[in-house]
């Protein structure tokens, strides 16, 4: 769907730009002084314990959430510019989907608020391994099924950017596992996906990798990068030695 | 136009449920019937009547409408569709569309057996009443969906229903006519839409005369029915806390 002249700004400009982020939620300090640039084309996992203020930094990105200060750039745009509202694919953690309808009903509900033809329903509901349960009412879906419609609907439209809070949370293994070759397949058309999860095995299949605690950046770099820096068997390792050496720091 | 898809939306909904349908056309026919024999003459039933066929669909598209749109609020489908590119008035444009379909169809039926089986005898026009009934029934979903914005829960939803709605009730007429009301109360029943609701109903039942005090009531709660679906609109934020 990108025309020629966006393909042109994909390569020099990163997909989002956050610079000194601070979200303030019920008189706490969700989020502080945010920074980093995700480049385009790429899987970014975000990851932190829960609570460390992923799901308000995806909110920002999306341009839902009320933010204190600070600046977030989304494909060249304010972050919540209406021009973006075509561009981004957005799931969040709880599937927001109609329970009471069926998976390909509100999906058709969706593609027509998006303006996208009919054939994208099939489409997305193909990629999520759906098919068998389209005609289904959302409520009567398994838990990993509802996660999955939830992220049906954000691929609707082709967006060029996908942003989604633990969208493999509840799926088994092997649906997990398609679900990340779908997601590397999408980066390899160009699509920039930042993904949020706390299973650290998925953070290894990230090309890039940001780690929130407390509302901080603690970390950023490739998964090789933060192995390498802690000098850590594994990534669990790694963060563990992340976030213990912060909290030291700090005392 | 941008509205339909929601309007389809929100009927297939229902659709899937049945019981909400029946409930929603049997409800006031039935609270019909039971207000004719309760009085047990035709003469007084049609005395109040016109007045309770437009409070009886208010208050249930009201409810409706409040706890309907608040589920939209609460399981975060409408954070998704503020993220989309869908504009505000035009999804409480496709919520009043699709519930004033219903209420149309609610107050078709409550009317229908008022006016045969029932004998309710007005002097004006079945259209007229009709028009005016289902004014109100839109009037009721536009309150809904605006005061839907100020409940946290269903629970509390439902609870706006005794603060918006029973004082309108006891206020509009029905009870006291509006002219021997106290200059305080008159005064808080002047600026109650339903009154004016209540005031053209009456005059539809008494009179055959399209007169101006009848438009201009019947003016005022349409302008009251878009006042509310606007702020309705306006309460609705892409970005949130």
């Amino acid at each position: 769907m990108s025309g020629p002249g966006r393909k042109e700004d994909a390569v020099d400009e990163p997909a989002i730009v956050v610079d000194g982020l601070r979200v303030r939620r019920g008189g706490e300090e969700v989020l502080r002084d945010i920074g980093f640039t995700v480049r385009r084309g790429t899987v970014t996992g975000l990851l932190g314990p829960n609570g460390c203020g992923k799901s308000t930094l995806m909110r920002s990105i999306v341009g839902v959430q009320l933010v204190e200060s600070g600046r977030v750039d989304v494909l060249g745009r304010p972050a919540g510019h209406p021009g973006l509202r075509r561009r981004i694919g957005y799931a969040t953690q709880d599937p927001a989907i109609y329970a009471d309808l069926t998976v390909t009903e509100a999906l058709r509900y969706f593609a027509a608020v998006l303006g996208t033809p009919p054939p994208d329903v099939d489409r997305v509901i193909t990629q999520t391994g759906l098919a068998s349960s389209a005609r289904v009412l959302v409520g009567r879906l398994s838990g990993g099924q509802r996660g999955r419609a939830n992220l049906a609907v954000a691929l609707l439209g082709t967006p060029e950017l996908l942003v989604l809070d633990e969208p493999t949370v509840g799926s088994d293994p092997e649906l997990r596992d398609e679900l990340w070759k779908l997601f590397h397949d999408l980066a390899a058309t160009g699509v920039t996906l930042l993904i949020s999860s706390h299973v650290m095995d998925e953070a290894a299949r990230c090309d890039d990798l940001l780690l929130l605690h407390r509302g901080k950046l603690l970390a950023r770099g490739t998964p090789e990068a933060l192995r390498a820096r802690t000098g850590a068997p594994d990534l669990e390792q790694a963060f563990l030695r992340l976030i213990r050496g912060r909290s030291e720091a700090t005392r | 136009m941008s509205a339909l898809p929601t309007t389809r939306r929100i009927l297939t909904q229902l659709w899937h449920d049945p019981r909400t349908i029946v409930l929603l056309v049997a409800v006031p026919s039935v609270l019909m019937i039971l207000l004719r024999y309760v009085l047990n003459s035709e003469q007084r039933f049609s005395a109040v009547a016109p007045a309770l066929l437009g409070i009886f669909p208010f208050t249930i598209m009201f409810l409706l409408t409040s706890v309907t749109t608040l589920r939209e609020r609460t399981t975060g489908t409408l954070e998704r569709l503020m993220t989309l590119p869908i504009g505000k008035l035009d999804l409480i444009l496709g919520y009043a569309l699709a519930f004033g379909l219903l209420a149309t169809l609610q107050v078709v039926v409550a009317a229908g057996i008022s006016l045969t089986w029932l004998g309710l005898d007005i002097a004006g026009s079945v259209w007229v009443l009709l028009l005016v009934v289902v004014l109100d029934a839109l009037l009721g979903t536009a309150l809904g969906l605006f005061v839907s914005a100020f409940a946290r829960t269903e629970f509390q939803a439902i609870q706006f229903l005794p603060v918006f709605v029973l004082p309108q009730f006891l206020l509009c007429g029905l009870f006291v006519p509006r002219g021997e009301m106290g200059w305080v109360l008159g005064a808080v029943s002047d600026v109650l839409p339903l009154s004016y609701a209540v005031d053209a109903l009456t005059q539809v039942t008494r009179s055959a005369e399209i007169d101006g005090t009848l438009v201009r009531n019947i003016g005022i709660i349409a302008a009251c029915a878009v006042l509310a679906l606007l702020l309705g609109a306006a309460t609705l934020r892409r970005r949130t806390p």
